[in-house]
């Protein structure tokens, strides 16, 4: 066996059996189901916080929680979904379970880095879920912006603190072991531009992860100090500066968006293909602007700063250096979208999914643009039109890709199909209920609705219902999408190796996979988006069918 | 058609499995390494930011005395190039000569968490007495702390380069050069920290 | 491509454009305008909607369309074109955003010039309670000079008001009366000069009928200049989180014509000398 990369005895050791997914599991595969579920675990809790967010927004008194446990629960919606769901799954749970195979590897390049990089995440989240129930959770938002962090009750805020640095260091231990699987463990043979798409965009986003989460982990640790050692540097009391701690957060959180969506760049790149029984459209233009995503990524955060008091000078340069990262991802847009054309696409729950995403993140992408023009911003910032711009891209775009990538993979993953008919239904209530909840919320910030208030103007209230409606609905819609996935566990029809006929390297072996990814030695995969006919064929195979349906 | 020529490329390759491995890991340090720098580079950036922002009260303008830290950056210098002494010996099979250079450079970097107590008991200001003062002790604090770290991986890898069959062979130089390639970034982070906090 | 697709394209794209353009002008999704900076903010807003529609109602059609024209119809088999690429196409989406975008930066560039964002305020003389003079004050977008206004020349000296925001209230006081008020009193037509400073948390100041919002800091003045234009009360909303009570944090701003705040203010100063 010529790979020399894979520390075959070491998973051969691991636990068989249901047990291993509650295990220090070494096995990539075993990692990546322990991350969706987990993650999956988390979103259910702030799915539960969000509800209750929406019911206290019924009304535009504070009835329904005390007016401080209400900023404490807005403050657990937003990092656990963002640092519990969104970055550990797209990351860390599709990263886990797809790049080995798609480089041709039998497990990441540090496997023991690897669980200890998924372990650090339980223990984070139920500390960060616990302060709640002890001595009330942190209440400044998940920007955590001093003065107040300094100024709200110290201990939330200090176990805010630390859960985060520990879910942070989780995801640099993660992309250190993706950008280390991606760039060198690649089977002997194999291209860097013969990749699937989602390698490339795991490895732009581990190298934001390296290159920014790091400040992050600096600023919480100088604000902890301001926190529990008097320290100033935060705290204008003591001659700090609130500003600076804005650009450092910024500095990774901008970037932070990025890393909540490029990998679902990736995921849906591999979907589409296989579906429209097409190659990607425009590999080559895909790869260059995700690299170019990442580069102007970085050098963009201080459009969340636009009415901080910024100079005029930087508000002109995010301004800029913003909007123009619609150009890259115009490009995967269109490209996309040509994929779709001329293709013969099955009409299933994940591509309903998939170009569910395409379009609320085009929405979401369009209000980002607004939003980064200065002066639109200046009317527009902390109010509930930024609130609908973001659910637009991390529901609309990653949590709409990850409902995709699960239709998807589930063949793969537990060698039974998921039912079409409950995918279906998923989607439908998923669809409507996400609008139903976010696109009014654009008019109620234009019109004068800020955020992260738990009471507003009574104008607003109708217009609130109807947004917690949506909510609503998209509650319910777990309900078929839990229930499909627990029952086809058991029931499904047997799928095969590979239902969808794909060529990508993970549907090349058995389903589920053996521990070493291949009996024997992995296939190399130069083309992994080989689909498709000729003109001529393609014709003769419509005008065929439409013979065969007049017989029928 | 490409693929057969490349397998035979590779199948001439198998010879160099461990070192492979071995790239793999030295990979991972430096990229972890890039994530580590960049947590200095944040203290850098929001030093120099307050430094601009908010201008220092008159009466609060103090000088840091150079002679100590420039004798600690002078120690950390050498100590890198005994470190490099301590590699090249072990690839040359001397293991005695590697011990030697290893110790010598614990020493170093012990020396120098020694003289950095010194300074701190003679600073003029504490944590909190202002900005300066804060920043000054978080980022040094933070430093001093990778020095701490590094001077006991040194003395663990001396520790196994002892027994001649030991761990630390010339087969297996892995946690020697991990530690060299961390004793250099710390190194070379001072010598930024010095300019930054002592110079400007 | 064959000559009927061009013409259809071209048909479609136009017809796009129109609805995008109708959209864009017909639908308002704004409070009414209060100062002389909301038009001109109505006007980028106009063309960014119009954009956004364009774009959102093109990409939405695609798919949609390719959903129903390509979709698998039952019993078909056989895989879709084997289409790579196409580098002219490329290139074409890729200028498009790219003129687009510049266009929007450059066009959102001379409105915030002209909602006076780029004017650099030490010269903008309004340094007359030159308390703190050690301390550059930041913000300042929303000039009292904006050429919205139609009469350059009867431009009225602005109004310094000092407010210091806390949790959970705003206070404004009027150096030129004396005045402390909770409510904000200003008159049409001439310009103000806000100068904001917080006694605790961030706290921010925003009035959306004047399409104008700044972020009151501790530990750092902020400027915010604006020029009313309607009579009427409109909320005043604390738009960044400041604790529990950051939603109760509102106050009103009372727009009236000069006479009736003239009384407002003699009725209220403390001393007599009144220079407007
Ligand atoms: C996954 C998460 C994600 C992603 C990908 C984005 C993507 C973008 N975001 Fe968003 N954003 C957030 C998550 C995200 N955002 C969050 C969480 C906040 C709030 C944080 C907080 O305060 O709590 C926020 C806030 C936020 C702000 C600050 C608002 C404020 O507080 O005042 C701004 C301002 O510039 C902004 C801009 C953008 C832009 C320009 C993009 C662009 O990348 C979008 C580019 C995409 C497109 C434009 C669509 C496709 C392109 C085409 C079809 C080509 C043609 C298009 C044109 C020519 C326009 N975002
Ligand atoms: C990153 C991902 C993400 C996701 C997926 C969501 C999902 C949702 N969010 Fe989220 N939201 C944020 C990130 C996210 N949010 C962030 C970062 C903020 C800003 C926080 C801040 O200001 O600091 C925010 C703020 C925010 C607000 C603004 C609050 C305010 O400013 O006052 C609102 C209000 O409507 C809201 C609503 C929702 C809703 C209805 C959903 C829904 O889509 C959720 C749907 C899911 C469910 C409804 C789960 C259903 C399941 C059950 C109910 C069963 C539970 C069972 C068990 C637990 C066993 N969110
Ligand atoms: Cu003051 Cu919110
Ligand atoms: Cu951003």
């Amino acid at each position: 066996m010529t790979i020399a990369n894979t520390p075959l005895k070491e998973s051969s050791l691991q636990p068989k059996g249901w047990f291993r997914y509650f295990s220090f599991s070494l096995d990539h595969k075993v990692i990546g189901l322990q991350y969706l579920v987990c993650g999956f675990v988390f979103y259910l809790i702030g799915g539960l916080l969000a509800s209750a967010i929406r019911v206290e927004l019924t009304s535009p008194i504070s009835d329904f929680m005390p007016r401080d446990v209400y900023n404490q629960v807005l403050t657990l919606h937003g990092t656990i979904m963002i640092f519990l769901w969104i970055v550990p799954v797209v990351n860390g749970a599709f990263g886990n379970y797809l790049i080995p195979f798609y480089v041709g590897a039998r497990d990441m390049a540090f496997p023991r880095l690897n669980a200890v990089a998924f372990w650090l995440i339980p223990p984070a989240g139920l500390m960060l879920i616990s302060s709640y129930f002890i001595t009330g959770a942190a209440q400044s938002g998940w920007t955590a912006y001093p003065p107040l962090s300094i100024t709200t009750p110290a201990a939330g805020q200090i176990i805010w603190i630390l859960s985060v640095l520990l879910l942070g260091g989780s995801s640099i231990f993660g992309g250190i072991n993706f950008i280390a699987t991606i760039l060198k463990l690649r089977r002997p043979g194999l291209k860097l531009m013969q990749l699937p798409m989602y390698c490339w965009a795991m490895l732009g986003t581990s190298i934001l992860v390296v290159l920014s989460t790091p400040v992050l982990a600096g600023t919480l640790i100088l604000l902890s100090f301001d926190i529990v050692a008097n320290t100033g540097f935060f705290n204008p009391n003591l001659g700090g500066n609130v500003i600076v701690y804005q650009h450092l957060f910024w500095f990774y959180s901008h970037p932070a968006v990025y890393i909540m969506v490029l990998p679902a760049f990736g995921l849906v790149s591999e979907i589409l293909p296989v579906h429209c029984r097409k190659p990607l459209f425009g590999y080559v233009t895909m790869v260059y602007s995700i690299m170019a995503i990442v580069v102007l990524g970085l050098v963009v955060w201080a459009h969340h700063m636009f009415t901080s008091g910024t100079p005029p000078w930087m508000r002109l340069f995010f301004t800029i250096a913003t909007a123009f990262i619609a150009v890259p991802t115009g490009i995967k847009f269109f490209n996309w979208v040509a994929t779709l054309w001329g293709g013969r696409i099955s009409l299933n729950s994940a591509i309903l999914f998939s170009c569910g995403f395409i379009i609320n993140f085009v929405l979401g992408g369009i209000t980002g643009v607004a939003l980064a023009q200065v002066p639109f911003d200046v009317h527009a910032h902390d109010t509930y039109f930024v609130v609908a711009h973001f659910h637009y891209i991390v529901y609309g775009g990653s949590v709409f890709v990850i409902f995709s990538s699960i239709y998807h993979w589930y063949p793969k993953v537990t060698g039974r199909m998921l039912s079409e008919n409950l995918g279906r239904l998923h989607f439908a209530l998923t669809f409507i209920g996400f609008n139903l909840c976010f696109a009014p919320q654009h008019w109620l910030g234009l019109n004068g609705m800020p955020r992260r208030v738990a009471e507003y103007d009574p104008q607003f209230q109708l217009i609130n219902q109807i947004s917690s409606a949506g909510a609503l609905l998209m509650a319910l819609s777990t309900l078929p999408f839990l229930w499909n996935v627990f029952e086809s566990a058991f029931k499904g029809t047997i799928a095969g190796d590979n239902p969808w006929n794909a060529l990508t390297p993970e549907w090349l072996t058995s389903s589920p996979p053996p521990v070493e990814n291949w009996e024997g030695e992995a296939p190399l995969v130069s083309e992994p988006y080989g689909y498709g006919v000729t003109q001529a064929e393609f014709e003769q195979s419509s005008i065929s069918t439409y013979q065969e349906d007049e017989h029928q | 058609m490409t693929t057969i020529p490349q397998l035979n490329k590779d199948s001439q390759e198998k010879g160099s499995e461990v070192d492979e491995h071995h790239d793999v890991r030295m990979f991972g340090l430096a990229a972890f390494l890039i994530a580590d720098g960049m947590t200095f580079a944040g203290f850098f950036a929001a030093y120099l930011t307050f430094k601009a922002v908010n201008p220092l009260f008159p009466d609060a303008i103090y000088e840091l005395e150079l002679p100590l830290p420039t004798l600690n950056t002078v120690l950390l210098l050498v100590s890198s190039a005994t470190f490099h002494r301590a590699g090249k010996a072990l690839r040359t099979n001397e293991s005695k000569a590697c011990q030697k250079w290893l110790l010598i450079t614990a020493a170093l970097g012990i020396a120098f968490l020694a003289s950095q107590m010194v300074e701190y008991f003679s600073l003029p200001f504490g944590l909190t007495d202002n900005l300066y003062a804060s920043t000054f002790y978080a980022v040094t604090g933070f430093h001093g702390l990778h020095v701490t770290l590094g001077s006991i991986m040194i003395l663990i890898v001396w520790w196994q380069s002892r027994s001649p069959g030991g761990r630390i062979t010339s087969h297996n130089q892995f946690p020697l050069e991990a530690a060299e390639l961390y004793w250099h970034f710390v190194d070379g982070i001072w010598v930024v920290l010095f300019v930054i906090f002592y110079l400007l | 491509m064959s000559k009927n697709s061009t013409i259809l394209t071209t048909v479609l794209t136009i017809a796009l454009i129109a609805i995008g353009v109708w959209i864009g002008e017909n639908i308002n999704l704004l409070p009414i305008d209060a100062s002389t900076n909301a038009p001109v903010y109505d006007e980028l807003f106009k063309v960014l909607f119009t954009i956004g529609a364009i774009l959102f109602l093109g990409i939405t059609g695609l798919v949609l369309y390719s959903l129903i024209k390509f979709g698998r119809k039952p019993g078909q088999k056989g895989d879709g074109l084997a289409i790579e690429g196409n580098l002219s196409l490329e290139i074409f989406w890729t200028a498009i955003p790219a003129i687009v975008i510049l266009f929007v930066g450059i066009y959102s560039y001379d409105i915030y010039d002209r909602m006076g964002g780029m004017q650099s305020l030490g010269a903008s003389g309004h340094e007359h309670h030159a308390m703190n003079s050690n301390n550059k004050v930041w913000g300042g977008i929303g000039s009292s000079y904006s050429p919205g206004q139609t009469n350059k020349n009867e431009v009225l000296p602005p109004i310094p008001i000092e407010v210091t925001a806390m949790q959970f209230a705003f206070l404004f006081h009027y150096p030129e009366g004396d005045i402390i008020s909770g409510e904000l009193h200003v008159p049409t037509g001439q310009p103000v000069t806000m100068r904001m400073e917080s006694k605790d948390v961030i706290h921010a100041f925003w009035v959306p009928e004047f399409r104008l919002k700044q972020d009151v800091i501790p530990g750092q003045p902020t400027i915010l200049n604006f020029t009313p234009t309607k009579a009427g009360r409109y909320p005043i909303i604390c738009a960044e989180l400041c604790g529990p009570y950051h939603g109760g944090m509102r106050s009103t701003v009372v727009v009236e014509d000069s006479e009736k705040f003239n009384e407002w203010f003699n009725k209220n100063s403390k001393s007599p000398n009144l220079n407007t």
